[in-house]
This record gives C-alpha cells, structure tokens and sequence, in this order.
C-alpha cells in the first residue's frame, strides 16, 4: 500500500472516486453540449429543428446546410456564402501570423541576450499593449487606417494584427530565450558569429516548440477576432466571424438555423483543427500568456 | 572607459545592430498603442461626432470641450446600465469560472484514469471564436426553438426558461456562455498551480494527520494564490474587454439589457456618430485594465529580475 | 610586460565599483588560477579578458596590444564555459569547427584542424554526435577541444569543473594540467575551488570582494599567506588561528596563550622578525596549518624548532589516511593532523606538537601578515 500511493499523497475512498468520475462526466456533457447542438443540426432539415427536435440526431441525414453556407447563403446583400470570407481570413491571418511571429522573435532574443539599458520598462509597455482594450485604440485607427487608404483592405487588418500582437510573440519568445543558456551566446560571439548568425545558427535551431506555441497563438487569436474587422473591414473584404455574425443576424426572410450552424461550424473549423493536432501548444501558449508574465 | 576611437568595429556594430532591429516594432508600439490611447484621450476632451477630423475645406470639424464628454457619459442611462451590467457579468463570471476551475482541477489531480482524454474537452472552447460559441449559445437558449422547446416536446409542457428574451435574466445567459467558454482555461492555470506543489509537504502534512478536506483548506488552496492570482487578473481583463459574446447572442438586447461597456462605446462611435462619448467610455475602459494589469505586470517584472 | 597584461583594470556596474584597480602579469605559457568566494570579481576580470564585459577603467594587453574594445572573435582568445555551452543543435564536429568556420577557414582546413584536435583529446568516435547524447566528461572533452582548435594565444576557462561528479573532477583536472604540459599555452583558468587552483596553476591570484588579495605561486599562498582572508580560504582543513600575545625575550619572541586547562603556554617563535618584536606585549594571531599541528610521532623530523603541548581532545575525525584531532587551545578550536592510527579519544589528554617552523603571524588590526 505504501508503494501503491507512494507518489501522491491524496487517497479517496472508492464512494468519493465514483463521485468524482460522474462530477467529471457531467462537466464533460456541459462543454461538449455546444458542439453537439452545432454538429447534429447543421446535418438536418430545417423541419427537425423548429420542430422541437434540436436534441436528437438527424432522422433524414443532409450536407444542404453545410453547401449553402458555404456557397449561396445570403450574406450582406449578395448571395455568395461564408466562401470569400473564408478566404479573406486565410489572407489576412496568415501575413500577420509570419510578421508578428518573425517580430516577436527578433524582440525576445534582443530582450534577454542584447539586454541595454530600460530594456525591461521598453518590454513592459510592450507587454501592456496586449492587454488594452482595443476600444481605446478604435478611432485613430479608423483614421489612420483612411489616411492609408487601407480601410476595409485586407493589408490594413493585417497592419492592425500585427501591431496588437507583436507584445504578445515578444513575451513569448523572451521568456523562452531568458532560459536558453547566455553562455551559448558568448561562446558563439567568442567563435566569430554576429548578431544575425548567432540567432539563425544558435538559437533559431532550438526554438521549435515556442514557434509553434506563438503561431498557433497568434492564428488562433487572429482568426477569431471580430472587433478589428467588424469596425474595419465590414463589406467585402470582412473575415470570417463578420460574416458568420451577418449571416446569423439578418433579419430578412426566414431563420435558417441549420445554415447557421453550419456556417459556425465552418468558422471554428481552422482554430478547432489547429486544437486537435497541437492542443498542447495551445495550453502552453494559454499559460505563458497568462501565469507568469 | 574605452574610447570610441579604440573600439573595433565589429564591437560597435554589435552594438547598434540589436536596438536597430527592435526600433520598428518599438516605434509601432508607441505608435499605435501610447500615441493612439493619447489621440483617444484628446478626442475623448472633443465635441467630435463623426470621421474625419478635417473636412474638405481643411476646417477642424471639432472643438474642445474639455471634460463635459465624460459629465455627459456618466449622466447617460445607456452607460449606468452598462456599468450595472459590467458588475453583475464580471461579478459573477470571476467567481463562477474560479470556483468551477479550481473544483474540476482539483478533482482532475486526484490520479484520474483519462486525465489526458478529460483535459482537452475541458478546454477546447478556448479555440473557438465568441461568434461561433455566441452562436451556439444564443439558438440553444431561443424559447422558440431551443431549451424550453425541447423540455416541452420531452413532455414538461409548462417547462418555462426564456431568459435570453427576457430583460431581468438575458445577462445571466451571457455569463453562462462566457463560463463555458473560458472555465476550462481556469482549470489549467490551477492544474498547473496544484502539479507545481512539493509532494513532500503533502505527506508530511498527512503524517501530522491531517484529513483531505484540511490538506486542501489549510495546505493545497492557500499555496495556490499566484494562480489565483492570475486567474483574477485574466478573467477581469477579458470581462472588461467582453464584447463579440454580447453582439452574437443578444446583440446588446433585449432592449439594453445586456449592454456593456464595450458594445457601449461601439454603438456610441459608430452607429450613434457620438465620437467623443465613444472615447470618453474606451478611456474608462483602459483606465479599469491600467489599474488591474500595472501592479500585477509590475510585480510580475520585478520577480523575474 | 608580460605575455597577457591586466593594468590598473577596474569594472563599476553604475556606481557601484565590484573591482578595484588589478594589476596582473601573465608570462607566456603561464597557468594562471583566479580563485575567490562566489562574487569576488574573478569571474567579471574573466570575461572582461574575454570582451564579453566592457573595462570600466585601466586596460588589458594581449602580446602588448591593447584589447580595450576589440570584439572577442578578434582577441585570439579561446574560452571553456561552466556549463561547456555546446551548440546542442549541431554536432560535435560542428561544435569544434563553428569558430573556424565564422572566421571564413576554408572546409579542408577545418576539417583537418578537428581531426587533430580529437585525436589529442580522443574524441574522434564521438564526432557526428549531438551534445545531449554525451556524457559530462565527454562534453568537458569537446568543450576543450572547441577551444584548442582556434589555436589561440590565451585560454580562459570558467569553473570548467564544477559541473562534473568528484571523481570526474579529479580525473579532468589531471587531464587539464596534462594538457597544459604537453601544449605549453597560456591559460587563465577560474575557480572557486582551492584545492583545483593550487595542483593546476603555476601562479594564484586569490580575490575577495573586487581586489586581488595574494598572487604568487601555489607553495607562497599556502605556506606564507598575506593575510587572513587567504590564510583561512586556502587549504582545507583551514589554518589555525590562536589568539596569542607576543613576549620578546631577549633574541627570542615568544606567543604567549593557555591551553584548556587554563595553563600558561609559550611556544617559541621561529626566526622572528624585527616587525614581529615591535608588537611586544600585543595580541597577535597565531596562524598554524593543521598539518603543522600533528601527534609528537607524526611531527617533521626536519623541523628544527617542534613545540609539544599536552591538551584535551574534543573530537576525532579519522579520515582514512590521516586522523583529524581537535582540540581547544587559546579559547580557539584546532585541528591537528595525526597520523591514521593515532590511539586518542575524545576527553583524554594528548600531546600536539607544533612545527612552529611552519607557524605564520596575523596583525589582528590590519588582518595582514607580520612578515
């Protein structure tokens, strides 16, 4: 008994384990009862839904809602489906992702192995930046953004993302580098190597895992965000998660809600897959960017 | 101190070329985020209605009125409500979100069989979009077609829950929306707090004979304070910023019922053309984040050093 | 002007001065040991050597020219890290040949370098290996061998050491001082372990809080240290130190104390300066090292001048080869060093006698040695 519990020091009775599983079961209903309501009612026929039916699995199986949100809902005034937002989303995220990443790298191997003077109070403004709310920058945004002759484009939310998430791939490169070992530097600026050489030769190589926790943060956060593009991109150029709240709050004609499900669907899809390959990053990511900072 | 003149240029090259190549993003950040929160607090002191500031003729469409936007904000039924609601959400989605975090973390601890298969379910729903989960949320909930519809077809034909339609309740579905979303994210900031503790002082408590329940009163919980902690800071900060939730589910109604102030300053910028109360609120927005995220991102600093 | 100069170098970190104007001079093929408790500075004066650190003031000369601002590639300087600081994405060839390859040496050379280098160091079976899969002795190996391979004037080794187990330490630490026999090249080499600065250096500059306390070779700061900082890190078990009063008598300079039992001691002091006899009547310290305080049996047969004493033993601490024996003397402990099979126990009285031959005087005011 004592080797069988010899490395926790918590033991619970077999009454209060089976309390535990069930308490654990239940909460693993709550958090899948969304995806379950998303999943099944994208796959039935309207009829099934208004018809009390929302819980149930479909009784006659259709990809029709899935196809129509994809390509002929009525999104705005035209009739084009969630697809050309999709594809915005795609061009904006993946511009933002590579600059905010490549940054924020640069800005965490200068920050712990290049430290200067101030260098701590330069990376606490940038570690603010992450946590404004973004309200307060909203309006000269809207105006520079004019002045650029970048509103509604695609090139101007990439600016935007960029900006408001280059604190954020900067903190997580700088803790990460404040770990890699400062003598490798010196060795490498004793062997000959430069500023560039000893980050591409040296560092670059071991940074693996913490690139992939900044890009799938930064795709996540970038792909999600809904208040950039609805105050900057709202027509044709709008992302995804615009267009999905159009779809689902238009007002004209009758609730589709097996199209907007779907289409919900399809906007979570990107982020959700990311999830299910690399959900380990993502938690790392999750936890470096709150719990110690 | 070694004269420039002696410093080899190699040395002095690798010297400028790191703040070279931090200076754009540095310049973007005090750019885009200190000068704009600046030009923000300027508009806020404005009569500014709507985009641009200069009209065609180059005349200033403005004038400065000093500190009346923010008399005004705080005169405004529309800002009271969203105030009111931002204590009752934020209130309740701390407390809520901690209290499930921590219980689903400390029962996960307990040597669970599938701990592996349990935690990413727990946490998925922070990859997801607020539209998407706002979506979900808002048709499950509809009378018409969600909860109550279903109970009702299960036989429970006087089974009543519209509080998504409902002035008096609609916010508390917004915080059950938002607790689905971000409890599991709690849950493994206290995971993490929970597997970061000695073992040790574990079993020299249980030696001292100590029963579970005083373990974790008296032992676990009170060294968990930094994750509750951080827990606090990042649930208040993203309460304060809550915003697509709102717009998917409720659109800020019925009526204002679940407005806040980040729809608040939204809707007063850009549909209402009411620009400088729209930046009188997002400066009192910031103010609340700068006063909850400066100590803790300044303590946070100064241990790291 | 030596071979490697450190002139007048201070360093300040703001206002804040952590060294205090050192003066070294390394002599070409010099193995030069910095020793000191954590702090002291010696790893600051290293990397300053280096140019990883900036000179505040005063300045460095390398075969007499000047190093203040010169970029570390650019020294000729070649360095072994604490934790050895292997690229652990690369292989150890690669590691070996990384700096030869930033200073733009064509492939063949290269490769014909690193051959060389791990024949001398038998590595070569380990080339195409990364760092993690080695052991720690072996990584110490490819550490040196990406220093040798620079060819450089001056070899700077940081607590190269202290991250390997005892027994590989003693083993290393052989193979460092084979190494530096065989090759003749000029070595600065920190530590903070005394025992590795005295059976490596030729020369120890003993540091403590910014200055340069001692430098002289390893027999000058054992037998004749300047003062009671040196005497007291240097050599374990620590010197001695008895709270005397000098006495002159004539030619003869007495340290007067009392044993436990409260008797009058007097033991003789051997060749005593004129500087020595200006403190009569004054409480000195007397420094005796515990070997030079040994069992009547086991005491220098050569020593002229051997003072006995009988005294109570407090404690036995027999270590295998010797016996450590302590005893109160002066209201002090000391530890004799008996021979293994020493027949005392704790309580009884035993006789010590001291090789006052060996024996050093500390001036309790300034804490120098009375020379």
């Amino acid at each position: 008994m004592a080797i069988a519990s010899s490395d926790t020091a918590i033991r619970t009775g077999r009454f209060t384990r089976t309390l535990i599983y069930v308490v654990l079961i239940l909460f693993v209903l709550f958090y899948m009862l969304p995806l379950y309501v998303m999943l099944v009612n994208s796959v039935k026929p309207l009829g099934e839904i208004t018809g009390g039916g929302m819980m149930s699995l479909p009784t006659a199986f259709t990809l029709e809602p899935w196809a129509k949100a994809w390509s002929t809902a009525q999104i705005g005034v035209e009739p084009t489906g969630l697809q050309p937002y999709f594809w915005n989303s795609i061009s904006m995220v993946v511009p933002a992702v590579v600059i905010s990443t490549t940054l924020g790298a640069l800005n965490g191997y200068i920050l712990t192995k290049w430290r200067f003077r101030g260098d701590t109070i330069l990376f606490g403004l940038m570690l603010f930046s992450c946590f404004i709310p973004f309200q307060i920058v909203l309006i000269p945004m809207a105006a520079i953004l004019g002045k650029l002759g970048l509103s509604g484009s695609t090139a101007g939310l990439v600016l935007v993302h960029v900006v408001y998430g280059v604190g954020f791939s900067t903190l997580y490169f700088r803790n990460y580098y404040a770990a890699f070992p400062t003598e490798l530097v010196r060795a490498a600026q004793i062997d000959g190597a430069g500023f560039f050489q000893i980050f591409w030769r040296i560092l670059l190589p071991s940074s693996g895992p913490i690139i992939v926790v900044c890009v799938i943060w930064q795709f996540t956060n970038i792909w999600n965000d809904f208040l950039f593009g609805a105050s900057f991109a709202s027509g044709d150029g709008a992302p995804m998660t615009v267009a999905l709240n159009n779809l689902v709050q238009s007002s004209t004609g009758v609730k589709e809600y097996n199209v907007h499900f779907a289409g919900a669907i399809l906007a979570a899809m990107p982020t959700l897959l990311v999830y299910i390959v690399a959900g380990r990053y993502f938690v790392r990511g999750l936890m470096a960017g709150s719990v110690k900072g | 101190m070694a004269s420039a003149a002696e410093t080899d240029f190699k040395t002095r090259l690798q010297h400028w070329i790191p703040k070279l190549v931090l200076s754009p993003s540095l310049v973007m950040v005090l750019v885009f985020v200190y000068g704009f929160i600046l030009f923000t607090v300027f508009v806020s002191f404005t009569d500014s209605r709507i985009l641009p500031f200069v009209d065609k003729d180059g005349q200033r469409t403005f004038d400065l009125i000093g500190l009346s936007n923010y008399e005004k904000l705080f005169r405004l039924s529309h800002w009271e409500i969203a105030l009111t609601n931002m204590a009752v959400f934020a209130g309740l989605y701390i407390v809520v979100c901690t209290i499930i975090g921590l219980t689903l973390a400390i029962l996960l601890d307990q040597k669970i069989r599938g701990e592996g298969f349990l935690r990413p379910l727990y946490l998925y729903p922070m990859a997801l979009s607020f539209i998407v989960t706002g979506t979900a949320w808002k048709w499950f909930l509809d009378p018409g077609i969600g909860l109550e519809n279903i109970v009702q077809t299960w036989g429970l034909t006087s089974f009543e829950f519209d509080w998504i339609k409902d002035r008096d309740f609609a916010i508390y579905t917004v915080v059950l929306a938002a607790v689905w979303q971000t409890s599991g994210f709690v849950m493994a900031m206290f995971l993490a707090g929970l597997r970061g503790i000695d073992n040790e002082i574990l079993k020299a408590a249980q030696m001292d004979g100590a029963s579970n329940w005083n373990l974790y009163r008296r032992i676990i919980i009170p060294q968990l304070r930094p994750a509750f902690l951080s827990a606090f800071v990042i649930l208040a900060h993203l309460a304060i910023k809550t915003f697509d939730l709102v717009i998917a589910m409720t659109g800020g109604g019925p009526g204002r019922a679940t407005e806040l102030p980040a729809t608040f300053m939204y809707s007063y910028t850009f549909s209402r053309n009411q620009m400088g109360i729209g930046a009188s609120s997002a400066v009192i927005m910031l103010m609340t984040i700068a006063a909850i995220m400066i100590p803790y991102l300044y303590a946070e600093l100064k241990e790291k050093k | 002007m030596g071979f490697l100069d450190i002139n007048n170098v201070t360093k300040s970190y703001g206002t804040v001065e952590v060294l205090h104007r050192v003066n070294i001079a390394v002599e070409e093929g010099e193995f030069l040991v910095l020793v000191g408790p954590s702090g002291c500075g010696k790893s600051t004066l290293l990397n300053m050597i280096a140019g990883l650190e900036e000179i505040t003031s005063g300045d460095i000369r390398i075969k007499d020219s000047v190093m203040n601002g010169v970029h570390p590639s650019n020294r000729n300087i070649a360095m072994v890290f604490q934790s050895y600081a292997l690229y652990p994405n690369m292989t150890v060839g690669q590691n070996i040949t990384f700096g030869l390859e930033m200073h733009g040496v064509p492939k063949p050379e290269r490769e014909k370098a690193m051959a060389d280098v791990a024949r001398l160091l038998q590595i070569e079976q380990l080339l195409d290996r990364k760092p993690g899969q080695l052991s720690g002795g072996q990584r110490q190996r490819v550490a040196m061998g990406r220093a040798l391979v620079r060819n450089p004037d001056v070899f700077l080794f940081d607590e190269p050491l202290s991250n390997l187990d005892a027994k590989l330490r003693v083993d290393m630490r052989t193979e460092i001082k084979k190494l530096h026999q065989k090759l003749g090249t000029t070595i600065v080499y920190v530590t903070h372990d005394q025992i590795e600065a005295m059976t490596l250096s030729t020369r120890i500059a003993v540091m403590n809080g910014g200055y340069v306390q001692q430098l002289g070779t390893p027999k000058e700061i054992y037998d004749t240290p300047a003062n009671l900082f040196v005497a007291t890190f240097m050599g374990s078990p620590s010197m001695n130190l008895i709270n005397v009063t000098v006495q002159v008598d004539g030619n003869s300079v007495y340290a007067k104390t009392q044993n436990d039992q409260g008797k009058d001691l007097r033991l003789a002091l051997y060749e005593p300066s004129e500087a020595l006899k200006a403190f009569d009547g004054k409480d000195v310290i007397l420094g005796v090292r515990s070997e030079a305080l040994t069992d009547v049996e086991g005491a220098d047969q050569r020593s002229s001048h051997v003072e006995v004493i009988r005294n109570t033993v407090t404690v036995t601490e027999p270590a295998g080869s010797d016996t450590f024996v302590a005893t109160t003397v002066g209201g002090a402990e000391c530890v004799a060093r008996m021979r293994a099979d020493t027949d005392v126990s704790p309580g009884q009285q035993a006789e010590f006698a001291f090789n006052m031959e060996k024996a050093v005087v500390f001036d309790p005011e300034t804490e120098n040695r009375i020379q």
